[in-house]
């Protein structure tokens, strides 16, 4: 079972979160302006690497926020948490901040 | 190739069984061949053999990073089954079903296919609703289907619980008779034998590193044991789809996933059927050793590790407990996972990409080991002839962009 540690509450077992996949997705904000295959890369598309994975979490069980893990898809070991900044920016891409929200 | 027949069995018994040969050949790779098949699961190994045999292309390569069946193609609960909901699916896993019938004939090896028939368990009316749907679908496709009531199930299956009282009360299930289970590993290993017969090179320990591409066209790979030449080149390695994808700048609409499954010790014969349990999900039968055989759900995150987190399990094993509750004191001995290659619309990938000669066939995801020689076959197609079968041309890459998903999320019970 993985130990997460979500921003606001502490390292908590893996059963109080939920999963939300890659994180950094930005959904397009003119959708129709986009080709049937850039659409379907939005949709479907994923990076699904094999090591470094930034991913997120929800603390379904807890606090009920959405936060950022780095975790190695084949060790399972994390490597840390972040905070999710706001959408374009730098951060909403999961980049590390120390932002307080 | 030596046959196997009752002949040759005494024959051997009379030299005390010290003069049969090596399955297979275990050749060094050659520097081309007309055909290259990544991955030696199942599908890999079916793909190989039905280019010799359907299509006479004979000079062609297995490569394997591991041993055959060493993935999920050995880590499987070997449920097989072709009741799925959608037109297209349906015939997919029907012709897999139609091969699987002959499939020990034709190997001349006993891949222990037992039609011991698979129930799918509806807890809720809308479940009876889907069930009686799927049903009405499967037998429009020609599929074999009942729907039977919980009555009836407590009678063919007296260990199941159907009494009312129960948290997640069973109401009825969908049955397939030719449903059942075969084992995983001879289907290895037959289709390895028979592929090496006609002439299919079979590596081992060799995992392919690159692959080369020119002019937009599929020229070789690079591999730990040296490149290798080959303008057709067929992709067959489940969760690692998207890692071979990315050696030909490609990407795929998969992501990996851990599944887990666990025996128990073995015990006398107490299940002679499949039961599938979508809602409470879990799903079992019981191994001709006398093991449970249980599987669970996928992981949520990604990953590539072999391994599952222990809830999962906990899982699985409560809905066993629930659906039958004289297995409550049956201790589990082994425990272990695969990685699975799960598609957005819970469908196979069998296709042609961007890049000329070069094939997928992936995201079976949580269910792929009863489409094992269908898949092998249509594939084969594919590949000799640079162009998709017609059962396997709904699954192609392009649908995702196209819109023309099959969408099989739930339709068909558990996707198992
Ligand atoms: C726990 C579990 C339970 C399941 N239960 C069922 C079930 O009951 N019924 C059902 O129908 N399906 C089931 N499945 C799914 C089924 O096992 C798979 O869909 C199917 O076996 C896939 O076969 P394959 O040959 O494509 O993949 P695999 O058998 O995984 O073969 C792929 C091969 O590619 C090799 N490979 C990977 N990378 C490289 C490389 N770079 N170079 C060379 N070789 C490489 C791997 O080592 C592997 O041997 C289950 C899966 C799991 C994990
Ligand atoms: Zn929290």
């Amino acid at each position: 079972m993985l130990l997460i540690e979500c921003p606001w509450c502490g390292p908590r077992a893996e059963t109080e979160f939920s999963y939300g996949g890659e994180a950094g997705i930005v959904r397009p904000l003119d959708p129709d302006a986009l080709s049937d295959e850039e659409w379907a890369d939005y949709l479907f598309y994923r990076a699904n690497p094999r090591g470094a994975h930034r991913e997120l979490w929800n603390h379904a069980h807890g606090c009920r926020r959405w936060f950022g893990v780095e975790r190695d898809t084949v060790s399972y070991r994390i490597a840390g948490s972040f905070r999710l900044g706001p959408a374009g920016s730098e951060t909403g891409k999961g980049a590390n901040t120390e932002r307080d929200d | 190739m030596n046959r196997y027949s009752a002949f040759s069995l005494l024959r051997n018994a009379l030299s005390h069984n010290r003069n049969w040969r090596a399955a297979w050949r275990s050749p060094e790779p050659k520097k081309s061949y007309d055909a290259i098949v990544v991955g030696g699961g199942g599908h890999g190994l079916a793909t190989a053999y039905y280019l010799a045999k359907e299509h006479g292309i004979r000079n062609v390569a297995v490569l394997e990073k591991g041993w055959i069946g060493g993935g999920n193609t050995g880590r499987n609960t070997t449920i097989v089954r072709s009741n799925y909901l959608w037109t297209e699916a349906a015939l997919l896993y029907e012709k897999s079903m139609q091969l699987w019938e002959g499939l020990s004939q034709d190997l001349n090896y006993n891949v222990m296919f037992s039609q011991r028939g698979v129930y799918n368990l509806g807890h809720s009316l809308q479940d009876m609703r889907d069930i009686e749907r799927r049903v009405n679908a499967n037998r429009l496709n020609g599929i074999d289907a009942e729907v039977v009531s919980a009555a009836e199930l407590g009678k063919a299956i007296p260990c199941l619980n159907v009494s009312p009282a129960a948290r997640y009360p069973v109401l009825g299930a969908s049955l397939q008779r030719r449903g059942g289970v075969a084992r995983h590993d001879a289907v290895a290993w037959g289709f390895a034998r028979a592929a090496d017969a006609l002439g299919v090179d079979i590596i081992e320990q060799c995992a392919v590193t690159g692959i080369d591409v020119s002019g937009g066209k599929a020229v070789g790979i690079q591999t730990t044991r040296g490149p290798i030449a080959s303008d057709r080149i067929g992709v067959v390695v489940a969760g690692n789809a998207g890692v071979l994808a990315q050696m030909a700048d490609l990407r795929l609409p998969i992501e990996s996933h851990p599944l887990q499954a666990f025996v128990s010790e073995p015990i006398k014969p107490v299940l002679d059927t499949v039961v599938m349990s979508g809602a409470v999900h879990g799903y079992i039968s019981q191994s001709d050793k006398g093991e449970l055989v249980i599987g669970a759900g996928i992981d949520a995150y990604n990953g590539y590790g072999q391994r599952g987190s222990f809830p999962v399990i906990e899982h699985a094993m409560q809905a066993i407990v629930e659906l039958f509750p004289v297995f409550s004191r049956v201790r589990m001995l082994r425990v272990w996972g695969g990685i699975v290659d799960v598609a957005p619309d819970a469908c196979p990938i069998l296709s042609k990409t961007p890049v000329a000669g070069l094939y997928f066939n992936c995201g079976w995801g949580t269910g792929g080991f009863k489409a094992t020689p269908g898949s092998g076959w249509v594939f084969a197609h594919t590949m000799a002839h640079d162009e998709a079968h017609e059962l396997n041309a709904p699954f192609s890459l392009e649908r995702f962009s196209t819109g023309a998903l099959v969408d099989e999320h739930g339709a068909a019970a558990v996707a198992h």
